[in-house]
């Protein structure tokens, strides 16, 4: 099982580097074509929820991602924020999308829920084993 | 791919047409184009994604943004998109069902101007 890992600093700048290294380990790992837009989207989201969290919260701490090809294609993006903040996430419905009083964050972090559940079948959120943080887990087939 | 903006006046129509990358980071100068735009007074607006390759939550919150600040003001606020895999984005999010979508920007304006009976 070959693994990399990748830690950046919490900046929005480097979202689009997780995206680029998490695509090219799954081409390699051999995540069919079709599906690395997915993949691509998918990692992307979790890292920016990620990113936007640290900030929230003022940590500098890096952000983790961890890319695994044992049999499927398996991605880790860790945050250290506190628990409480990382898992009441929810999609929104279509009529409170456009809705007057709803803030930028909640429309941009309901969204991206939505596109990561919608674009990742083998999706988990939960807290990390050891310290204070979340751990966005997520899984694509390899293979034909 | 670098985020480009460009802007056109088709009729009473602002065109931003948005090419590259529309993510986390690049998407804070959408939105700042965006209200230049709308604090110039433009109060039609179509934002033409055809170039777009990559776009996240972010840049779909900012197109919300844009759409309230419109509609609270009057106007108007309308996308160009024909490429499946950001039409699935716009599906997932049911966003399709908040924005006007349209397959080119002749059919956005027209669209527009019939429904402001313009």
């Amino acid at each position: 099982m070959a693994t990399v890992k990748l830690s950046f600093s919490p900046a929005p700048v480097h979202v689009r580097t997780a995206r680029l290294v998490g695509v090219a380990v799954a081409r390699r790992a051999g995540v069919r074509e079709d599906l690395l837009d997915e993949v691509r989207l998918a990692i992307g989201e979790a890292c920016t929820r990620a990113v936007a969290l640290h900030r929230q919260y003022g940590l500098a701490d890096p952000v983790l991602v961890e890319m695994s090809d044992g049999g499927s294609y398996a991605v880790r993006v860790v945050d250290r924020a506190p628990i409480e903040a990382g898992i009441g996430l929810t999609a929104l419905p279509p009529d409170e999308l456009a809705n007057e009083s709803l803030t930028d964050e909640a429309l941009t972090t309901g969204v991206g829920f939505a596109l990561l559940a919608g674009f990742v079948e083998d999706l988990q959120v939960r807290p990390v084993d050891e310290g204070i943080g979340t751990e966005v887990r997520m899984v694509w087939p390899v293979g034909r | 791919m670098e985020l480009s903006l460009a802007t056109r006046t088709v009729g009473e129509h602002t065109v931003l047409e948005v090419g590259g990358e529309v993510d986390v980071y690049t998407a804070p100068r959408l939105r700042e184009r965006l209200l230049e735009l709308i604090d110039g007074g433009a109060r039609h607006v179509v934002v033409d994604l055809g170039r777009v390759d990559f776009l996240d939550s972010t840049g779909l919150g900012v197109l919300v943004g844009a759409l309230k600040r419109l509609r609270s003001a009057g106007g108007s606020f309308a996308l160009v998109c024909d490429k499946e895999p950001l039409l699935k984005i716009f599906r997932i999010t049911a966003l399709d069902q908040v924005f006007p979508l349209h397959p080119t920007v002749d059919a956005a304006v027209s669209a527009d101007s019939a429904g402001a009976g313009a």
